[in-house]
């Protein structure tokens, strides 16, 4: 869920959005934003599943140190989705495990 | 090899501070800062500042964190941004991870006449079953999305800690619109300043003291949560427990310095529960047992960001009078002041406590350096 209006930062103005397409369903984004930050705006909360027990893991730290949030992003397993930016035409995937690549990355 | 005179490892308050106070005098400072943005927590601190107007008290977080980046502009520091420290060498040398995007890194390294750690602290996890949920998350990672990238993690949060990290996050999650189902705190009294609880308990939001997390349950994502009342010994009181619907668990249980850096640096490490565990011990100019390592802020011990803006400009003052751009009798007044004010962050809660452990610190430092 958005903050649109907030007592402090007031109203979210001239958003810029960009596409991205997360588990294979297109998706906006803030431009910008955190991969994480735009999965959470819509409710998507489970980032990964672990390699032993297959257990669901989501934001822990929030600030890139616990690697809780990792994705496959863009064919690359291992990427912390709190500090890394959208970009355009992105693709994000939930990683299995310790994920695996794809394409020629 | 880059070379450089002096080199601040993190770009928070105490980092940029200490680079300002030094780049004031005439020093060339390089700050490195793995994030996208320098500015450490404080963009995520909406809040107005506490103290007396000499330690900036009225101003909200996020302002102080824009006027330091802007000083720093001002006075040509040189910020490295997504650029990780990977190791501390002998001859002051660091090695350092420049992300350029998602796959391409460059290694660089850079020898300095002084080093800064200002690298701040990490949060304190809580383990109680079902911990590793979705939806559990840390206070501050809680307070990252909703103040700074405005996105809340969740509708119904259930707060574990009511220190002021707690509270203030409660409070400020409501602001964001989540609901607020309660906020549990083991000991038996409210941890943080009643400004901040008051605010929450007009509200109406419940602040469960003497009571513990006992679990969290849920498939995807955490859904409850079971609360029970803390015996004396720390066990749970059976037929006590209260089951709360929540989406959102968040753990304010306080902070430990990064002390990855400050370890490497061979920096003698000491622990003191007031700080948050482990840290280096340090002099007054703050340099640590390493010769011409400096630390400042939360990597130094857990407190606040105005005590890490004042530990910073001690730094800086300190490195600039090393390196011959100060004179000493300037410098050693400059920290003089800058200690005072310290001195007078450490009068609130808790100060007394604080106060004493950094004098430990100091203490350990001459113990070891006089072998």
């Amino acid at each position: 869920m958005r903050v649109v209006s907030h007592p402090v930062l007031g109203e979210m103005q001239n958003i810029e959005w960009v596409n991205i397409i997360v588990n294979g369903k297109p998706m906006k984004a803030k431009k910008g934003e955190m991969i994480l930050a735009a999965l959470l705006a819509e409710g998507i909360i489970v980032n990964r599943y672990t390699a032993k027990k297959h257990e669901p893991r989501g934001i822990f730290c929030g600030i890139g140190q616990c690697t809780d949030c990792m994705m496959v992003v863009n064919g690359i397993p291992g990427v912390r989705t709190c500090i890394t930016p959208v970009e355009e035409g992105m693709t994000v995937d939930v990683q299995d495990g310790l994920g695996s690549w794809r394409g020629d990355k | 090899m880059k070379q450089c005179e002096m080199l601040v490892i993190g770009g928070g308050p105490a980092g940029l501070s200490a680079a300002i106070e030094a780049a004031e005098a005439g020093v060339k400072v390089v700050i490195v800062d793995a994030n996208e943005k320098a500015g450490g927590q404080l963009f995520k601190q909406i809040h107005k500042f506490f103290g007396s107007s000499m330690h900036r008290a009225g101003i909200r977080g996020m302002n102080i964190g824009q006027e330091l980046l802007e000083r720093c502009e001002k006075l040509g520091v040189d910020i490295w941004l997504n650029s990780l420290v990977i190791g501390m060498y002998k001859d002051n040398v660091v090695a350092i991870d420049v992300k350029k995007n998602l796959t391409e890194h460059k290694l660089e390294k850079i020898q300095a006449k002084k080093i800064v750690i200002a690298t701040g602290a990490s949060e304190n996890a809580v383990r109680f079953p079902g911990w590793t949920l979705p939806g559990v998350m840390g206070a501050g990672a809680a307070q990252t999305m909703a103040n700074f990238h405005r996105v809340l993690p969740g509708k119904k949060v259930l707060m574990i800690g009511s220190g002021n990290v707690g509270l203030i996050v409660s409070y400020q999650l409501m602001q964001a619109g989540a609901e607020i189902v309660g906020i549990v705190e083991a000991q038996p009294k409210i941890n943080g300043y009643a400004v901040h609880a008051s605010k929450l308990t007009r509200e109406g939001i419940p602040i469960y003291t003497g009571y513990t997390i006992v679990e969290a349950s849920g498939d995807e994502r955490v859904n409850k949560a079971v609360i029970a009342k803390v015996n004396p010994d720390w066990s749970t009181e059976p037929g006590t427990e209260i089951t709360l619907d929540v989406d959102t668990i968040t753990i304010g249980a306080g902070l430990k310095p990064l002390i990855g850096m400050s370890y490497m640096g061979n920096c003698h490490l000491m622990n003191d529960r007031f700080l948050g565990g482990w840290a280096p011990c340090h002099n007054y100019s703050m340099e640590t047992t390493t010769k011409d390592v400096y630390v400042a802020g939360d990597a130094s011990g857990v407190e606040e960001a105005n005590t890490a803006i004042e530990e910073g400009k001690v730094c800086g003052i300190a490195i600039a009078q090393a390196l011959g751009y100060l004179e000493e009798d300037k410098a050693e007044q400059m920290k003089k002041e800058a200690w005072g004010r310290l001195a007078g962050l450490r009068e609130g809660a808790h100060g007394a406590e604080r106060t004493a452990a950094k004098e430990r610190q100091l203490l350990e430092y001459k113990k070891v350096m006089e072998g």
